[in-house]
């Protein structure tokens, strides 16, 4: 099962499930997340349903560069670190 | 509400109470957090006593929060969003920037943003429509920003009495009114110019950058418009806007507008738009009661040199009184007047930059 890992920054406005997912594909990974809070995809994706400008993901430690489709394969036992990037003052 | 104040700053939401001449900070909502507009507790209506907070977190988007007592406590309600974008969509992405604007008109919340979309509420924030019949209009294509990347619907001005009339002013994109319940809309910017755009289109409406635009409550047909060209007032709803010159400099962003003496407002010149500081390091106020003939320039209490703070479109800010007026600037700085501004008094605290500062 995939793991997904939200930065504690997240947990001061909304709640930050423990995820474990069957998910294959990093979209579908992130709605396991945002069903169990949908308050959550908000705080992650934009309107049109992007990656946030100041939000980054890391795949078994690698940046996901790719920030629209979202669509970068998972392994069954991956991590995945949603962050925030580091900006502004 | 003469003695209540709340000023939206980079790094929070400050309550301002006032005891005589003297105002203190009464509590912080959201320390650290930008707080990019903050609507007072509403009157009366079905949403009596109620207010809004728009926030616009640094890495995770706008979102936007509402009290029922008096910001006590807060609870995180729905944040308007864009719809889908369609592929050959001109102009800015469809994605919310900030909450710029915020106003209460009878059931309806109000929500003016960057890039440009006015959103509506019907439930103070547990759901939010985006105004298609303004978002479609044609004319948008030739908005632009002004102040930040994407246009943004800054100033919503509802008519205090007829509830289905909205006008609101857009940088850069002109002024828009609505008598229809914003069923449809047209512009209304006869008489202001732009001369920061090729000769040709000085009198665009589409491309003018009204700064700021406040509504006499007590007249509500007199408007003044603090324009990026200089200072505009209209005595028609918006139908005709009429150039007035102020002393020190006709270039600012903020007007405050007297809420029953139609011939009173007051605003804040910065030297010019390359160079937007107070004139001379002296922050100043121009405060006119005869409708823009003359004006009278404000110092007394204000710093006087090495100022270089400026006041943003919602930095300035006067009471239901016509006599209290606060201004908070960029660099933190807060004063406020009991007197229209005979005489201002500096808070000693430094805020966070601020954003907005309204009354109630």
């Amino acid at each position: 099962m995939a793991r997904i890992v939200f930065t504690p920054q997240l947990r001061r406005f909304t709640d930050t499930p423990d995820v474990q997912t069957s998910a294959l594909v990093l979209r579908q990974a992130l709605e396991a997340a945002f069903a169990m809070n949908p308050r959550l995809r908000g705080y992650v994706l934009d309107d049109q349903q992007h990656l946030r400008a100041n939000v980054v993901i890391f795949i078994d430690g690698e940046r996901c560069d790719e920030r629209r489709l979202l669509n970068k394969t998972l392994r069954p036992d991956s991590t995945v670190h949603v962050l925030q990037a580091l900006s502004g003052g | 509400m003469n003695d209540i104040a709340w000023v939206a700053t980079r790094k929070g939401l400050f309550e301002l109470q006032r005891s005589g001449d003297q105002w203190r900070i009464a509590r912080i909502s959201f320390l650290g957090e930008p707080v990019s507009m903050v609507l007072p507790p509403v009157a009366g209506g079905p949403h009596a006593g109620r207010m809004m907070a728009a926030l616009n977190l640094g890495h995770f988007g706008t979102k936007v929060h509402a009290s029922d007592d008096r910001g006590a406590s807060w609870n995180e309600v729905c944040t308007p969003v864009f719809p889908e974008q369609p592929s050959n969509a001109p102009g800015p992405a469809w994605k919310l920037v900030q909450i710029w604007s915020l106003d209460a008109a009878g059931p309806t919340v109000w929500a003016g943003t960057l890039p440009g979309g006015l959103f509506r509420s019907a439930d103070y924030g547990q759901s939010w429509q985006l105004v298609r019949s303004l978002w479609d209009r044609p004319e948008r294509a030739e908005w632009f920003g002004g102040g930040y990347d994407v246009p943004g619907i800054h100033s919503l001005c509802p008519h205090p009495h007829r509830h289905d009339e909205l006008l609101l002013a857009v940088s850069c994109g002109g002024v828009w009114h609505s008598g229809d319940d914003a069923a449809s809309w047209s512009l209304r910017c006869d008489g202001l110019r732009a001369t920061y755009m090729p000769p040709e289109r000085a009198d665009d409406a589409r491309i003018q950058d009204p700064h700021r635009v406040e509504r006499c409550t007590a007249q509500p047909d007199v408007l003044w418009c603090q324009h990026h060209n200089g200072i505009w007032r209209s005595t028609d709803n918006a139908r005709h806007w009429r150039e007035i010159t102020a002393p020190v400099s006709s270039f600012g962003f903020a007007v405050a507008a007297h809420p029953s003496d139609p011939a009173t407002a007051w605003f804040v010149p910065a030297v010019a738009d390359q160079c937007r500081v107070p004139k001379d390091g002296a922050l100043v106020v121009n405060h006119t009661r005869d409708g823009g003939e003359t004006f009278e320039t404000q110092r007394s209490g204000l710093p006087a040199a090495d100022c270089y703070d400026l006041v943003y479109r919602h930095g300035l800010a006067v009471a239901g009184d016509g006599r209290t007026l606060l201004m908070g600037s960029t660099g933190g700085g807060l004063w406020s007047t009991s007197d229209g501004g005979a005489r201002w008094h500096a808070l000693p605290q430094r805020l966070p930059p601020v954003y907005a500062l309204r009354f109630g």
